[in-house]
């Protein structure tokens, strides 16, 4: 058999293929992003970004209710936009395998929240399952499609950012190639009228009775022997921390989180003097083993709530004494995550920072606005909220008289079409007045630079119809929509000053390509030193090409050759003409 | 063998991951278990950037804790410096001496430290500074900065020189083959 290193995202993928699965559908979205990228590369399957999750997880419903086995992939957010097709589909039960891989995201390395999936789960009485390295993600994607086939039942398949992005060895398994079972067609079962529905619950409950039996014996639940000081109960990446940490201990590894094996979790529970439940986020494990009436010693009581475990973190918290630790160097300057050079938001930042505008913010690249120099972004909750927010805010500052200015949104392209359009039919509908501008880069920037409606092509790159961003603002009735510059900041400073003045939505579309994407590179610019006056204007631009040398009275700026691109934001800042491309 | 841990540092850009990649096919190639834990999404735009590769007989954990390193491969000096605490008393650093802004330095609110280079060679016996960004110049492209440092950490690693370049010829594009070979080999010459 042929070993690989692949991250647990491109053994989901494997797993999936192994299992003969053929439609995959995802929204980009860190930790999840790989494996959708992974299946694009494969021919004989359909993979495709979807606009939102919701839409990934229907079209992935769609293809179970087609006959052929179907998964639809995102990060733990994009669970709650799939929730509403989720929480019936559990009800209607899958025809063909179906698959929902949601991956968590603790310690929120790139996530606006740190919610815990497995709730998802109990909340559909669906089942859940965790891996715990690569090897394990690609064989539990297919057991996930077994056990999805066998019970008549959505499969939650959850990750972490750890699961999902480490690296480890796999090994090819059998590859399946299970018959298209052909379209179902049941009214009971498929058409989710009340009088239908009052009965597929009843369904579901017996199903999850029958899901529970079925954990007592599963292989995916397995007791690794040991020392019975400190038994522990633990799954996904806890486990691999767990076995570091205490590599005698006897453990209970949960390979499916939900539903529980009661029996076998008491049989484990009086086998151990100690019983510990290791598990990051939530305590979903331990309560439900604490409600078996189970004593749980070392739990939430001592781990954290919040943020990624470690193997140190595990072995300081349940010995309770404290690991040496060196101390890490003291006052280092932080650095936070910031545009790239050449970037088009820094344009739009650099006049929304100057006009000291309200915005209403969202989910990319260009939240990182909401930092210095800019601070120029006042709310960012999730994908699409910037523009019906903004429509709130306009509404609320209304009402409460005074003659404040209206405010702004900035979404990126993928985002409105995700779910921006629909907040800008509400606004214009409603009467809003505010100013929405697109920061179409004609790409997915933050997640790594993926395909969507509107750059024209497939996930598999090749060509597609393109959607029109201001034609469909238009189409939705607003009255005004322009097409900015993101680079002339001179241009675009007017331009939003007009808006500002008139009544009514706004839409102003800025159609620069992320430099990283599509890898733009201009010539870099060089400062004149003599005519340099020190006087740091061109810092507002916020970019890490330049700094500022102290010298005399004030000093001189320079620009890093190496990492310039040549976009030109902090030159026409400069009023001494000092910036030139050579 | 017991388990070998390297942490590889860096800008969000400079192509920390590569290098680690390279480390984890070599050791398996080895015959080793291995794991490597990397970061993607937000932390890439120009943030602080952290990987770990560990190999051994057998690997639980992918990321190296505070004190556990056997090498810091660091691609900034003050990426180098922020991660000193998580070496062995023992652990070895290998650093590329270029240094890159941080915005807050960029935008004038803050004084990139002077002190960064002796702050590391104050608290790491094994230490090996030098200038990687010329070499990855000379070499054809400043991108090649990940192939001069692990040319450079080559002796470091507990791997056979062959299984690193078989890794490199199976990891990197054939496009640039060549062009990271040599930056590689100027790497390696620079700590021989």
């Amino acid at each position: 058999m042929k070993k690989a290193i692949l991250s647990g995202n491109e053994a989901i993928a494997r797993g999936f293929l192994e299992a003969g699965g053929k439609l995959a559908a995802a929204y980009p979205g860190t930790p999840s992003t790989e494996v959708l990228e992974t299946l694009s590369r494969h021919k004989g399957i359909h993979a495709e970004w979807s606009v939102n999750e919701k839409v990934a997880l229907e079209v992935a419903i769609g293809g179970a209710l087609s006959g052929v086995r179907s998964m639809a992939c995102m990060k733990h957010v994009g669970v709650n936009v799939a929730a509403d097709p989720l929480m019936t589909a559990a009800y209607t039960g899958i025809h063909a395998g179906l698959v929902l891989m949601a991956a968590d995201d603790p310690g929120m390395f790139s996530s606006q929240n740190e919610q815990d999936t497995r709730h998802f789960a109990r909340l559909g009485k669906i089942p859940c399952i965790e891996p715990s390295d690569s090897s394990e993600s690609l064989q539990y994607a297919k057991a996930a499609f077994s056990l999805s086939e066998s019970f008549d039942t959505p499969v939650i398949l959850r990750t972490t950012t750890r699961i999902s992005h480490c690296k480890s060895v796999v090994e090819d398994g059998a590859s399946e190639s299970p018959a298209g079972r052909g379209l179902a067609r049941d009214f009971g079962k498929y058409v989710m009228l009340p009088g239908n529905a009052q009965k597929r619950h009843v369904f579901v409950e017996d199903r999850l009775v029958r899901l529970r039996d079925w954990a007592e014996t599963s292989p995916l639940n397995r007791v690794i022997g040991g020392d019975s000081e400190i038994g522990f109960i633990t799954s996904g990446i806890s486990f691999q921390y767990v076995r570091e940490a205490f590599p005698n201990a006897a453990v209970l590894k949960l390979g499916m989180t939900f539903p529980l094996p009661e029996k076998l979790i008491k049989k484990f529970a009086s086998s151990v003097m100690k019983l510990a439940v290791v598990e990051e986020l939530d305590p979903f494990l331990e309560e439900q083993v604490r409600a078996m009436g189970v004593t749980v010693h070392f739990g939430k009581n001592v781990l954290p709530l919040c943020g990624e475990f470690s193997q140190r973190l595990v072995r300081e918290k349940i010995s309770g004494s404290p690991l040496p630790a060196k101390a890490p160097v003291a006052g280092l300057l932080m650095r936070p995550p910031t545009f790239c050079p050449g970037c088009s938001h820094r344009g739009l930042y650099t006049v929304l920072a100057k006009l000291k505008l309200h915005v209403s913010g969202d989910i990319g690249c260009y939240t990182l606005g909401a930092l210095p120099p800019f601070s120029s972004m006042h709310t960012c909750i999730c994908m699409g909220a910037s523009i019906s927010a903004a429509h709130g805010m306009a509404k609320g500052l209304a009402l409460q008289g005074g003659s404040q200015q209206k405010p702004v949104a900035v979404i990126g392209d993928s985002t409105f079409l995700h779910s921006g359009i629909t907040g800008l039919i509400n606004m214009v509908y409603n009467g809003g007045d505010a100013i929405v501008i697109v920061m179409n880069n004609d790409t997915t920037g933050m997640t790594g630079g993926q395909e969507h409606a509107g750059t024209g092509r497939s996930a598999q790159g090749s060509e597609a119809p393109r959607l029109d961003i201001a034609k469909l603002c238009q189409a939705i009735g607003a009255k005004r929509v322009r097409e900015i510059d993101s680079y002339n900041i001179k241009e675009l400073e007017k331009i939003v000053k007009e808006e500002l003045a008139e009544k009514g939505p706004s839409v102003l579309i800025s159609n620069q390509p992320c430099v990283l994407r599509y890898r733009v590179s201009k010539k870099a610019y060089a400062v004149e030193k003599a005519t340099c006056k020190g006087c740091k204007l061109c810092l507002k631009a916020g970019c890490i090409a330049l700094s500022f040398t102290p010298e005399g009275k004030t000093g001189f700026v320079t620009i890093d050759p190496l990492l310039c691109n040549g976009c030109g934001v902090c030159a026409q800042l400069c009023t001494t003409g000092a910036m030139t491309q050579p | 063998m017991s388990v070998f841990n390297i942490l590889i540092s860096g800008v969000g850009g400079q192509g920390v991951l590569l290098t680690s990649k390279i480390i984890a096919e070599a050791a398996l190639l080895a015959g080793l278990d291995v794991k490597q834990s990397e970061v993607h999404g937000m932390a890439q735009r120009g943030g602080s950037v952290l990987s770990q590769v560990r190999f051994g007989e057998k690997v639980f954990s992918p990321i190296v804790t505070e004190g556990e390193a056997d090498l810091l491969i660091g691609f900034e000096p003050l990426e180098t410096a922020r991660y000193l605490h998580f070496l062995k008393d023992d652990g070895a650093v290998i650093y590329n001496t270029r240094t890159i802004g941080t915005i807050g330095v960029s935008i004038g609110a803050q004084q990139y430290p002077a002190d960064v280079n002796e702050v590391i060679k104050s608290r790491v016996k094994k230490v090996m500074p030098f200038d990687g960004t010329q070499l990855a110049v000379t070499a054809g492209d400043k991108r090649t900065l990940n192939l001069v440092l692990l040319g450079a950490a080559l002796s470091s690693l507990p791997l056979k020189e062959q299984f690193i370049l078989d890794a490199i010829v199976n990891t990197v594009p054939k496009k640039v083959l060549e062009i990271n070979q040599k930056a590689f080999a100027a790497g390696k010459v620079q700590n021989t």
